[in-house]
């Protein structure tokens, strides 16, 4: 009995590491964070990009607002395709938006927006890319969903009308 | 008194020196811990992407203004998961990966110790 359970098992066990391993293969191997998340936003300081002073970004968040904060630079091509889409929703008067400039001058970040309009409340300037980090960021563009201070939503990459049209339910 | 203050600037130099070199080192420990999420399968020490850079100056301002190596893994491990560490600590995704080893080497263990009793009581 024990002799020809033993081979069951063998064969059974091995099955199941080929299968765990099969399905392994099919997985992307590239690691995305989660976009799902409820915490606090960042507390740091940082300068602005059209005023000389340093701000606590926690200043700029009211209670009881919807926020999009977006990290944008004016050398990233997928800024400028959703740069029309932030102008739409710079129009809503539920949603305040935020920017962050990321690694960029100020005098193309200036540019940028006298060619293609500002639609941006208040503009953080990180030239060295540290404040980016504090959002939990790894490139540009990315997007902020805030409500009370809490991140709701976290959008990776450009926005696109889906994306635009559940920003505008989400602040309804 | 000439001397007194020559080896009190000595003292300051050398002092300020092996500050930034422990500063240094911990910052290049920190880094290699890091994974790089651009580069994938790079550690931030090694990549020379933005993101790395940009990591590396806040591992930096953060030694600067007094955090240990625990509290900026942890400000990491917040932002991005656990996943940017190379040697995660143990939680309820990694117990498997930690406690498995052990686990395989006692049941080995076992195994071998089982054999032995049983050739010598035969």
């Amino acid at each position: 009995m024990k002799n020809k359970l033993l081979p069951i098992i063998i064969t059974s066990l091995f099955i199941i590491i080929f299968i765990f391993f099969y399905k392994g293969l099919q997985n992307s191997n590239i690691y995305t964070p989660e976009t799902k998340i409820n915490i606090k936003v960042p507390s740091f300081d940082a300068e602005l990009l059209y005023e000389k002073k340093l701000i606590n970004s926690s200043e700029l968040f009211q209670v009881d607002k919807f926020y999009l904060l977006n990290i944008w630079s004016s050398w990233c091509v997928p800024c400028r395709q959703e740069h029309p889409l932030l102008m739409s929703l710079g129009k809503n008067k539920n949603l305040e938006l935020i920017g962050i400039n990321y690694k960029d001058t100020k005098i193309n970040a200036k540019n940028f927006l006298a060619e293609l309009g500002n639609p941006f409340k208040k503009i953080i300037f990180d030239d060295r890319g540290i404040n980016a980090i504090e959002w939990g960021a790894y490139g540009v563009p990315e997007s902020y969903l805030i409500k009370n201070g809490i991140i709701i939503k976290k959008y990776i990459g450009p926005l696109n009308k889906t994306l635009f049209n559940e920003i505008n339910f989400l602040v309804k | 008194m000439k001397i007194l203050k020559l080896s009190l600037i000595f003292l300051f130099i050398f002092s300020f020196n092996s500050l930034m070199a422990n500063d240094e080192e911990m910052n290049s420990k920190i880094t290699k811990n890091l994974r790089c999420l651009i580069c994938q399968g790079q550690s931030i020490y090694d990549s020379d992407s933005e993101f790395a850079i940009s990591i590396k100056t806040l591992v930096n301002k953060k030694l600067e203004e007094g955090f240990s190596e625990n509290q900026i893994y942890d400000f990491f491990k917040e932002k991005y998961g656990d996943w940017i560490l190379y040697d995660p600590g143990l939680n309820k995704n990694t117990y498997i990966l930690w406690l498995l080893p052990i686990l395989i080497f006692l049941i080995g263990g076992a195994i071998i110790a089982k054999t032995f009793i049983i050739k010598k009581n035969n």
